[in-house]
């Protein structure tokens, strides 16, 4: 078997040790038209409330691979049907959503929640149905190991790995004082500790911390708790307020701004030439996957940015006003194509413990979801008991109002010590 | 920064969302007053001020124009409800409240149906930077808070100079006797109704260059103006007005020196003090 060391190098299909069953795509499948029952797949969709931006390009990711799928001959020879419900990205509904899909919709399996509180409520209820559960959250709540043998995130790197990946290159690069602003939930917690521990441990400390509720629509005052010995600005905002956010934060700052050290998401659905954000060049930008064409050429980014109708910047091909949330929708794709891999190398066929079983043994055995046109973003080492894939991250600047990929991580600078072990779990 | 720069920095965001709230909560407290009802759907005229607004400004690429255009289209939403929503249930106290409430997700509903999900941000008509020792302010904010009094002025001048403005009080005073003397009362509800809600829908044009409009956004907008309303005094504008700038200049400099989160619990707490020393709100009839 190869290293990981020489996979990530490679950086393109590799072949995988014979002894280890792993999903690996085939290069292209056979277009032989889907036939029989329909494999149908619940989407738990944020369509309204907070994260409705993201919901209408998850779905608009969906339907893509889902229509790529039925092209090309379906799962397991049998039709893809999306089964979408709509959550309000909402906890408490999104609890019902699971229990609707599950037991009135009788789907076979349901995915593609993203907001971690939403995912935190829903997912015991996934383990009580004993139906597979797979989020596209970036969570550390799956790899920590509070959730169940059920759910699984197989299509995005979590937010520990993320930041454990990056905060070497910030303490190096921008400075040793960092400020967190972040938002005041679960996934800001991911950032607030793993991030605050990995800088600590290269020497690097927090100044302060700045936690922002979820539901917060001006942000003026909070900027004044950064101190202002502060090196770098540490910052990451969801929910519909982002723009607002950079913007407020640029004018508190003008031309005496710290380092900036922002993820994609305080500007994800948000165009980086819009007023009010010239601040921003020459800051860095985390994504998962570059906005910008160039900044991943592959031929599969390219055919995976054209099936979802994206263009070279971003956005929708038919509004290009309409910016996509690129570094994250690509986790949808990945995941639809990995419940395709392991319902056709598990033999699964329909709802019931023995087939779920099946299903859930053959995805805790895969290693390696290898690039291509099913996995875009890139190769992802994936760890069975932690129910996780590992990618790997991009540092991106803003340059000439564009973001330009600066720094490009392995897969193994995001891979921490696993603390959990679902195999352990019963079925 | 220091702590003067601290208290500056609050108060000045204290005054402009306290001035954006006075122009909401006035609506509010104008129907409260002349049509004795509770507007559950306020807030949704304020968010549907600024979605126009967005929809105004991409096609005309003014934001005058949507300055103009928004308050208007609202007006007219608001009138049609009046007069086929309220006047057909005759304002009955309790209908009424469960009939805005429908109004509030008809509203909402639309607006999710046909603009969508989505955040969408208006160009500020003008753009610049203000630089104060310590921090930098959005120039546009303190254009916003000037427009507010200006509108706040010429709605002072309304109520008190002209027709209109005395039937709305005299309406306002006593309803069957204010109609004995010929005031056409049916359409002074109507036009104190279609007021109330332009003069959200305005603050909505004037605040979604500095937060977009987003369906959700009314629901802020009601609370805060229903705080305002009961701290004034019912139907009191001058109490709405006063309540507005003290819970703007509460909330503001609470929030830079304390959390967020404690400065709306403070906020709530002010309510309660008020109305357990003055029941009838700040300015309001005492009631027995």
């Amino acid at each position: 078997m190869k290293t990981a060391g020489a996979l990530v190098g490679a950086g393109v299909l590799t072949g995988i040790g014979s002894t280890v069953p792993s999903l690996i795509p085939k290069a292209s499948a056979q277009p032989a038209k889907p036939s029989g029952k329909a494999l149908r797949v619940g989407f738990q969709v944020h369509r309204t409330g907070i994260g409705a931006i993201y919901g209408a390009w998850y779905e608009r990711t969906a339907n893509a691979a889902v229509k790529l799928m039925n092209e090309t001959g379906g799962i397991a020879g049998r039709p893809v049907e999306l089964v979408a419900e709509d959550d309000g990205t909402d906890p408490k509904r999104g609890v019902e959503v699971v229990e609707k899909l599950a037991q009135q919709a009788k789907v076979d399996f349901i995915f593609g929640t993203l907001f971690s509180n939403v995912v935190i409520a829903a997912a015991p209820r996934a383990g009580e149905l004993k139906i597979p559960y797979l989020v596209v959250s970036e969570g550390y709540h799956v790899a920590s190991g509070k959730l169940n043998r059920y759910i699984f995130q197989p299509g995005i790197t979590d937010v520990r790995a993320q930041v454990s990946a990056l905060a070497p290159w910030i303490v190096r690069n921008l400075g040793k004082r960092i400020t967190m602003v972040y938002p005041d939930y679960a996934f800001g917690y991911d950032h607030r500790d793993f991030f605050g521990a990995a800088a600590k441990r290269l020497g690097g400390n927090i100044a302060a911390l700045v936690p922002i509720p979820l539901t917060e629509t001006s942000f003026t005052k909070y900027f004044p708790r950064i101190p202002r010995n502060t090196d770098v600005v540490y910052h990451v905002m969801v929910g519909p307020g982002v723009l607002t956010f950079v913007r407020e934060m640029g004018e508190h700052f003008g031309a005496r701004r710290q380092k900036l050290f922002g993820f994609i998401d305080s500007l994800e659905g948000v165009d980086i030439g819009s007023s009010g954000l010239e601040f921003l060049e020459g800051s860095y930008i985390w994504e998962a996957f570059p906005r910008y064409a160039d900044g991943y050429p592959t031929r599969y980014e390219a055919f995976y940015r054209s099936r979802v109708g994206v263009n070279a910047s971003g956005a929708s091909q038919q509004d290009g006003k309409n910016v996509s949330a690129y570094s994250h929708m690509f986790g949808v794709w990945e995941t639809l194509f990995v419940i395709k891999e392991a319902v056709e190398q598990s033999g699964y066929e329909s709802p019931g413990p023995k087939d779920y079983r099946a299903f859930i043994e053959t995805l805790e055995r895969a290693e390696w979801f290898n690039e291509g046109n099913w996995h875009p973003q890139g190769s992802k080492r994936f760890v069975g008991r932690l129910h996780q894939a590992f990618g790997r991250q991009f540092v991106s600047q803003v340059q000439n109002k564009k973001l330009k990929v600066v720094f490009r991580t392995k897969i193994e600078d995001g891979m921490y010590p696993p603390e959990a072990d679902y195999t352990k779990q019963p079925l | 920064m220091t702590f003067g720069e601290h208290l500056f920095l609050g108060l000045l965001e204290g005054v402009v969302s306290g001035l954006i709230l006075a122009l909401t909560a006035l609506g509010l407290s104008l129907v409260f007053g002349v049509m004795r009802i509770v507007n559950v759907a306020h807030g949704e005229f304020f968010m549907l001020g600024a979605v126009v607004a967005w929809y105004a400004s991409s096609l005309t690429g003014s934001f005058y124009a949507a300055l103009l255009v928004a308050p208007v289209v609202v007006g007219a939403v608001a009138l049609a409800a009046e007069r086929f929503i309220l006047r057909p249930i005759e304002y009955a106290p309790e209908a009424t409240i469960v009939a805005t409430i429908g109004l509030l997700y008809i509203l909402q509903q639309v607006v999710l149906s046909v603009y969508g999900p989505y955040a969408r941000p208006v160009n500020a008509p003008v753009y610049f930077r203000v630089d104060f020792p310590g921090f930098g302010y959005s120039g546009y904010k303190l254009v916003v808070a000037g427009v507010a009094a200006v509108l706040l002025g010429a709605l002072w001048l309304l109520v008190t100079r002209t027709r209109l403005g005395l039937y709305m009080r005299a309406t306002q005073q006593d309803r069957e006797i204010a109609q004995a003397f010929g005031v056409p009362v049916d359409r002074i509800y109507g036009a104190a109704f279609a007021l109330g809600a332009m003069l959200a829908a305005a603050a909505g044009v004037l605040i979604v260059p500095v937060q977009q409009a987003h369906y959700l956004m009314g629901l802020d907008a009601l609370l805060l103006s229903f705080m305002a309303v009961i701290i004034g005094g019912v139907g009191s504008l001058k109490g709405t007005l006063v309540a507005a700038l003290l819970i703007g200049l509460v909330d503001g400099v609470m929030s830079v020196f304390f959390s967020p989160t404690l400065a709306k619990v403070g906020a709530s707490l002010l309510v309660a003090f008020v109305l357990v020393l003055r029941p009838g709100g700040l300015f309001g009839e005492e009631s027995p």
